[in-house]
């Protein structure tokens, strides 16, 4: 088992025939992927890595079936194409592209809510099930099938995440990076509700950062709603107010969305906090064995 | 990107949002004629800075003659503004505005901003006008009213009476009031603006509702649609580090420690600025490369840091992921033999290739300290720092 993607999902790329697009989609089918088609409006190649590419993204679903979606457009087009994918019947929207301005993403939230339509990301490294299904930009060699379930709005601090527990031979069910945005698709509240659901998941790692309430909403859902254990890791204690820390979401504004909060509240529920990334493979394995 | 209270008071008269005319002014000479057009008998003159507080840190001055309004120009014409939101090194003025002194009864707070928790556009507004909003927050939290806007209705005349209603206003003054709401609502969304903050709005003895401070901020996702106001940058207000990088495509932020960090990614160069602190040292920036970990971005960071002539130890902390640890070794490699890096490095290589990349760096014959992971790396570039 394992949440929202697996061997079975069917997956188009929007943006397919573009750099990043075109080179992500062949790392994603090496993998293993059952990537059935692309999507690039007006594109003069009927196919592309060996796949159909569609003018539409309805399109792409009427032909393919596919129902899910990993986006690459550029950020000026794509909160079009996330919206474009949703209208198509997609029932699974991962938006990997960074810098989207962020009044696009509210304008996207609120029309998402009349879809059956969930969103990963965007500015995030995508999904992944290993050995199953990869959809995104993260490395697939690191990860190993097994129990652990990872939630983080962090790229390469993921990776951390995920390289210890692969080392330690628990592995992982699914891996979400949920992304570094301040306005984005699904939260931690989403992911822990379906690992915490997921039979196969025996313990979760989250991994946040500094900038909004979503981690202290967390820890009030982990309270009330999760029983598996649960390891946690801050990054940006040492971050300065006011500033960007990379992220577009990371910023601790008006004293609010610093570390030591976050971290105070996920102690209260119980959590098991790491001061280091370093610590979160080891900790998550004394817990669940 | 932050944009100046006389620009921010331009884009308020263009849509129509009241507030008191005034000009700019860097001489003696501007500063005269300023007064002169504003006529009147008292006059305000504002350092023109990227920050709040200006108040406090002497940027902001009431002067009751035309020489006086002079006097104050020059006084802060070069200065530096320092203010509990610039840090120690503070922010220079090379402008000043100049407005007619305003007849205030009374002082409220408003904003609209992107609200990250409601995911909509929302308007806060309190009594408490002229106080730092995050003050009246802490201190008394039941007086400051917010509304959040639906995309789908736009913003409700019933939310424009809650508001007005919660800090006192009725009548003529709602009127008033209901008008900027709308304007400010408009010119949010088409500026793509993240805030814009009013503190105060004053209620002047003749009853009028007029915007006395003006501050906007716009949102950097969105500046390659707002071609108006990417004119209105202001680099002098910016660190020039940081502007730098972001030519080059990488995330720096300058800080006050002495082990520099160049990490692959935000959120572990944010994780490997804690670790380091976490062992008893302390950052000196946050630096993300990004993914591709080149070895021309990688001379530029390191170029960068070493701009920077607090730094003691460089630690280089990348998770090689699509981008293979044996590629980014020879990054660093050529990197330090180019820039003639003059304090130690420490390597910590994970992921992808990495036994490649790590004999690469052991037989570059460089003076690169190796670290087996990240403890062991944090570990060894503050013993380093120390000693030198």
């Amino acid at each position: 088992m394992s949440i929202l993607v697996n061997k079975d999902s069917k997956i188009i790329c929007q943006g397919i025939t573009g750099k990043q697009g075109s080179f992500h989609t062949e790392q994603c089918i090496e993998y293993g992927t059952n990537i059935v088609g692309g999507v690039t409006p007006g594109s003069k190649n009927d196919s592309h890595l060996g796949v159909p590419v569609f003018d539409t993204a309805e399109e792409a679903v009427r032909s393919t079936q596919a129902n899910v979606s990993m986006i690459y457009v550029p950020a000026p087009f794509a909160a079009d194409a996330i919206i474009e994918a949703a209208d198509a019947g997609i029932e699974l929207v991962v938006c990997i592209t960074e810098g989207i301005p962020v009044s696009d993403m509210v304008k996207v939230k609120a029309t998402l809510k009349s879809y059956d339509c969930l969103l990963v990301g965007p500015n995030c490294p995508g999904i992944i099930t290993p050995e199953e299904c990869k959809i995104g930009i993260m490395p697939g060699i690191i990860h190993q099938k097994g129990k652990i379930g990872v939630i983080s709005r962090s790229g390469t601090l993921t990776y951390e995440a995920v390289y210890q527990t692969t080392q330690n031979g628990l592995g992982q069910t699914t891996c979400v990076g949920i992304g570094g945005d301040p306005v984005r698709g699904m939260n931690f509240i989403d992911c822990l509700g379906l690992f915490q659901a997921d039979p196969e998941t025996k313990g979760i790692v989250m991994v946040g950062e500094i900038g909004g309430t979503d981690e202290e909403s967390a820890a009030d859902f982990i309270k009330s709603e999760v029983s598996k254990p649960v390891v946690a890791y801050i990054a940006g204690v040492t971050a300065p107010p006011g500033k960007r820390m990379g992220h577009a979401g990371a910023i601790v504004a008006g004293g609010k969305g610093t570390a030591k909060e976050k971290y105070k509240a996920l102690d209260a529920a119980g959590v098991a906090t790491v001061k280091s990334p370093a610590e979160l493979g080891s900790t998550i394995l004394e817990l669940v064995t | 990107m932050n944009l100046h209270e006389y620009q921010a008071k331009k884009l308020f008269i263009k849509y129509g949002i009241p507030t008191p005319i005034g000009y700019t002014a860097t001489t003696r000479n501007e500063a005269k004629e300023a007064a002169n057009k504003i006529g009147g008998e008292l006059w305000v003159v504002k350092a023109q800075a990227h920050t709040g507080g200006r108040g406090k840190a002497g940027g902001v001055k009431i002067a009751k003659s035309i020489s006086e309004v002079q006097d104050f120009t020059e006084e802060m014409m070069g200065m530096t503004m320092v203010t509990h939101q610039t840090g120690p090194s503070g922010l220079p003025v090379n402008l000043v505005y100049i407005e007619p002194g305003s007849d205030i009864d009374r002082e409220i707070y408003l904003s609209i901003l992107l609200d990250r928790e409601e995911e909509k556009i929302s308007f806060v507004a309190s009594a408490a006008g002229g106080m730092n909003i995050e003050e009246v927050a802490e201190k008394d939290p039941e007086k400051i009213f917010k509304i959040s806007i639906s995309s789908a209705s736009g913003l409700m005349d019933y939310q424009i009476r809650q508001l007005a209603f919660g800090v006192g206003l009725y009548g003529d003054q709602l009127k008033q009031f209901a008008l900027i709401l709308k304007r400010m609502y408009a010119l949010f969304k088409e500026s793509d603006a993240s805030l814009i903050e009013i503190n105060p709005l004053i209620v002047s003895r003749t009853g009028e509702v007029i915007a006395l401070d003006a501050k906007i901020n716009i949102d950097s996702n969105a500046l390659y649609r707002q071609k108006e106001i990417i004119k209105m940058r202001d680099p002098s207000q910016e660190d020039a580090k940081e502007n730098e990088a972001a030519e080059k495509e990488l995330n720096y932020v300058s800080l006050d420690g002495n082990i520099a960090c160049m990490v692959n990614g935000a959120g572990l160069a944010m994780a490997t600025m804690d670790l380091i602190k976490l062992h008893g040292g302390e950052p000196a920036n946050f630096l993300d490369v990004g993914g591709g970990a080149t070895s021309d971005r990688v001379a530029f960071a390191f170029k960068l840091i070493l701009s920077n002539t607090n730094v003691r130890a460089i630690l280089v902390n990348i998770f090689g992921g699509i981008v293979r640890c044996d590629l980014i070794a020879q990054g660093v490699i050529s990197a330090i033999k180019e820039v003639g890096v003059n304090v130690p490095v420490i390597v910590r290589l994970e992921g992808t290739n990495v036994k490649k990349g790590r004999a690469l760096l052991k037989e570059s014959e460089l003076e690169v300290i190796t670290a087996s992971d990240l403890t062991d790396a944090a570990k060894k570039a503050v013993a380093v720092a120390l000693k030198s």
